[in-house]
């Protein structure tokens, strides 16, 4: 499968000579290989580096007014946060959002290039690109991609023609149509309150405050994930972000310091 | 090793691509065809000589299926067309693979129509030799669309046009007598469209996409 090198060419000319009538030509943009001598144990190696990483937690959910997309806030490399206002949920066009989990830089680029071909699309068609098509076109990228260490767990959620679309695509270039997604390391928090509460019929408020909770309770456990609980609604007019609640306020929200009664007080000790 | 990069296609001093030319005369030399838009139906005919009695006229195929929804019909040389239904098949499929959606009959028209050019503008190559008449509905849509080809590359929406043998006097009638309808009533503008050039002793066979 061809790779995908938009934005990749190499900046100078593969042969050594100026020709003129070949400046301006480039030549056929290719990776150079690393320097080592078992290039498939590097490989592995590199995607084992990533593969742990994916500490977030994101997720998303069609419901009867349309797409409701989630996200922390924290990133971290290993033991260290590095960021806590890290912005999870990536606009790629006005009626379609990509949500990021794995390498972030992977996750940005590859977002803005998918946003880059869905324009290309309407330019030529006249029409918006699917969220079904637009979904396939970053699958096939990762797919050609695969095994070189791109690490990447996204959400593409949008509005389109046939209604609310939602897909999960990853690094193995998996695609994968459905309801309700979370991806990260504290996706299984984060499902264990999305599928409690998840009902088809609730309004946009219910949603978002059950995208809400189930941000805040991934939070609350896993440390990987925290910072700020974003969560965006997609509907017929495109996205528009609901809120961004710090998860620290959120947990005193949910669960307010009661005053306790002191049951025995402590007496002062006079004299000697 | 021979380099094909010596162009066929070349322009002449007064701005003309003579070879673009003469590949549309080898078109005015064609089966004539007509394309007629309606409001809900969109209908192609083409003419067939019945002179040739031995040939199983069942194999001669002249109006073909591009996908579910598109139909194609040309005049000019048939081994051109072809290879040229052939590439616009694999690309409706390829389409609905990358896309996971049916080809709209504009994008197959514009890739038809590249195509078209790609071949004048190449070298060791000569133009394909065919105008082709492209009729069919968007997906999830009700509006029909006619678009038509040439050997330029330049295509175009049309209400009703004919390409082929006496194109200009089937046009000139189209011209007069074209108005919206819909159903029955532009299949028998069709037909009649190809009565006006072909003889009695010619049947027609329509294409009818709805």
């Amino acid at each position: 499968m061809k790779l995908d090198t938009t934005g990749m060419e190499s900046a100078a000319p593969v042969w050594g000579s100026h020709n003129e009538l070949v400046d301006g030509f480039s030549a056929a943009p290719s990776f150079e290989l690393p320097n080592t001598t078992d290039f498939d144990g590097f490989q592995k190696e590199a995607i084992q580096m990533v593969k742990p990483a994916k500490g977030t937690t994101t997720l998303a959910f069609i419901f009867k007014e349309g797409v409701m997309v989630a996200a922390d806030s924290r990133a971290s490399m290993g033991g260290y946060i590095s960021s806590q206002s890290v912005k999870k949920i990536i606009e790629i066009n006005p009626y379609m959002l990509g949500t990021m989990a794995g390498g972030a830089a992977d996750c940005q680029f590859w977002h803005r290039n998918l946003g880059t071909k869905c324009r290309l699309h309407e330019l030529a068609n006249k029409r918006r690109i699917s969220v079904t098509g637009a979904s396939k076109l970053l699958a096939n990228i990762l797919y050609s991609y695969r095994g070189m260490g791109l690490s990447v767990g996204t959400m593409i959620a949008g509005w389109d023609e046939t209604g609310p679309g939602l897909y999960y695509v990853d690094n193995e270039g998996g695609r994968l149509k459905g309801m309700r997604f979370s991806v990260g390391s504290g996706s299984p928090y984060a499902y264990g309150v999305l599928d409690n509460g998840y009902r088809y019929d609730m309004s946009v408020e219910e949603a978002a405050e059950l995208a809400r909770r189930a941000i805040y309770h991934a939070t609350f456990r896993d440390g990987a994930s925290g910072g700020v609980a974003s969560v965006y609604y997609v509907g017929p007019n495109g996205w528009k972000k609901l809120s961004g609640d710090d998860v620290g306020e959120l947990h005193y929200r949910y669960y307010p310091v009661m005053p306790s009664t002191v049951e025995q007080e402590m007496v002062e000790v006079t004299g000697a | 090793m021979a380099r094909y990069d010596r162009a066929i296609t070349v322009f002449s001093p007064d701005g003309h691509l003579f070879q673009v030319e003469y590949a549309l005369e080898a078109v005015r030399k064609g089966n004539a065809a007509v394309g007629v838009r309606g409001t809900d139906i969109v209908v192609l005919g083409v003419e067939k000589k019945s002179a040739v009695k031995l040939q199983d006229s069942r194999s001669v195929r002249k109006i073909v299926s591009l996908d579910d929804h598109i139909a194609l019909a040309c005049a000019g040389l048939k081994a051109d067309a072809r290879v040229l239904i052939n590439r616009a098949r694999i690309e409706c499929q390829s389409h609905r693979l990358t896309v996971e959606d049916p080809v709209t009959v504009e994008y197959i028209t514009r890739y038809i129509a590249g195509l078209q050019q790609k071949y004048t503008q190449s070298g060791g190559v000569r133009p394909f030799g065919l105008s082709t008449l492209i009729v069919g509905f968007d997906p999830y849509t009700s509006v029909p669309s006619l678009y038509q080809t040439d050997p330029s590359g330049t295509f175009s929406a049309w209400k009703a046009n004919a390409t082929g043998r006496n194109s200009n006097s089937m046009r000139e009638f189209l011209e007069k007598n074209y108005k919206e309808t819909s159903g029955h009533e532009t299949i028998k503008l069709a037909i009649r469209a190809l009565l006006e050039v072909s003889f009695c002793f010619s049947y027609v066979i329509t294409a009818i996409v709805t």
